[in-house]
């Protein structure tokens, strides 16, 4: 693939943009700074396919990124004690075994990348990327595709049944406790009566 | 741009992505370690479909599957913290110690 000095110098901005970015997500105090430093890893990655000729995979990228981080972000404000990033935090565990991890993930497939021979078959200039693919997800390869969208509704089955309420065996929340209003103090909106109830266990049912 | 260099830049997505799977506590973090590994696996595949395939269609098909297994992921991954954090008030990877209800 002939290109000139300008892509390659695009390409070594973006591959350092992803890189950076990518990194920081895990440095970053505030978890929604965090989301969006990983968008910015990503929809560099999108730019790289594009100048890769791979017009149509990039473009899908931003918009499944775009989307697909701001829900992430909306979750760290639902969730995280810290999300605005306003206290120092480092929440790891087994940090050593990870860098070592990491570190050894990115030896073995750089020395991938360096040693081994891959043939050289590069794009030809007459190819329409979008058109091909299209072929051949609506052609040979119908099956996979059409088994992509069952696996994603059978997903999306499985995410309404783990995340309602209510399941057709009672409440999804019965036995948990929520948190107290003051440290150790008692949970907060818990009657009594509910913990009356419970200790008498769960096997027979109750007849009032 | 290379193949070289390209399939380099994958490889240190992945790396920083499995530092972040397994380093980091909350699941939502866990997460973006993840799709950080998700991201260079893509980038490799194109790269592959561009430099070494000869634009054959289905390497741009595989990183459909891939953009589609990481929707699958990111779902089922939010709705397993929204279970988690109902019964357990936590969003810790530490606060679940077992399988049980």
């Amino acid at each position: 693939m002939n290109h000139g000095i300008g892509i390659d110098i695009t390409f070594l901005s973006l591959a350092t943009l992803a890189v950076v970015t990518g990194w920081r997500v895990f440095r970053t105090d505030s978890m929604v700074r965090a989301s969006f430093f990983l968008l910015v890893s990503f929809i560099a990655v999108g730019v790289i396919m594009i100048l890769l000729a791979a017009e149509y995979l990039g473009v899908a990228m931003f918009f499944m990124m775009a989307v697909e981080m701001t829900v992430m972000a909306l979750f760290m404000v639902m969730f995280m004690m810290n999300a605005a990033g306003l206290n120092p935090m480092n929440m790891v565990h087994q940090e050593r075994i990870a860098i070592g991890a990491g570190i050894v993930g990115f030896l073995v497939l750089g020395a991938m990348a360096l040693l081994a021979a891959f043939p050289d078959q590069p794009v030809s200039a007459d190819l329409e990327p979008v058109r091909s693919l299209g072929n051949e997800m609506l052609g040979d390869s119908m099956l996979i595709f059409e088994s992509a969208g069952i696996v994603l509704l059978t997903t999306m089955i499985g995410v309404v049944v783990l995340s309602s309420h209510r399941g057709r065996y009672g409440a999804a929340a019965v036995g948990s406790l929520p948190p107290g209003l003051e440290p150790g103090g008692d949970p907060a909106g818990k009657l009594e009566e509910d913990e009356e109830e419970e200790s008498g266990g769960h096997q027979h049912h109750h007849h009032h | 741009m290379t193949l070289t260099t390209l399939l380099l830049l994958a490889a240190a997505l992945i790396g920083i992505g499995i530092y972040g799977a397994l380093s980091q506590q909350s699941f939502v973090m866990l997460m973006m370690g993840l799709e950080l590994i998700l991201n260079g696996v893509m980038l490799a595949a194109v790269a592959f479909w561009a430099f070494s395939g000869a634009g054959a269609p289905e390497g741009q098909l595989l990183t459909i599957i891939v953009m589609a297994v990481m929707a699958i992921e990111m779902a089922m991954g939010f709705a397993l913290v929204v279970a988690v954090f109902r019964g357990k008030q936590a969003d810790m990877t530490e606060s679940l110690t077992g399988l049980k209800h």
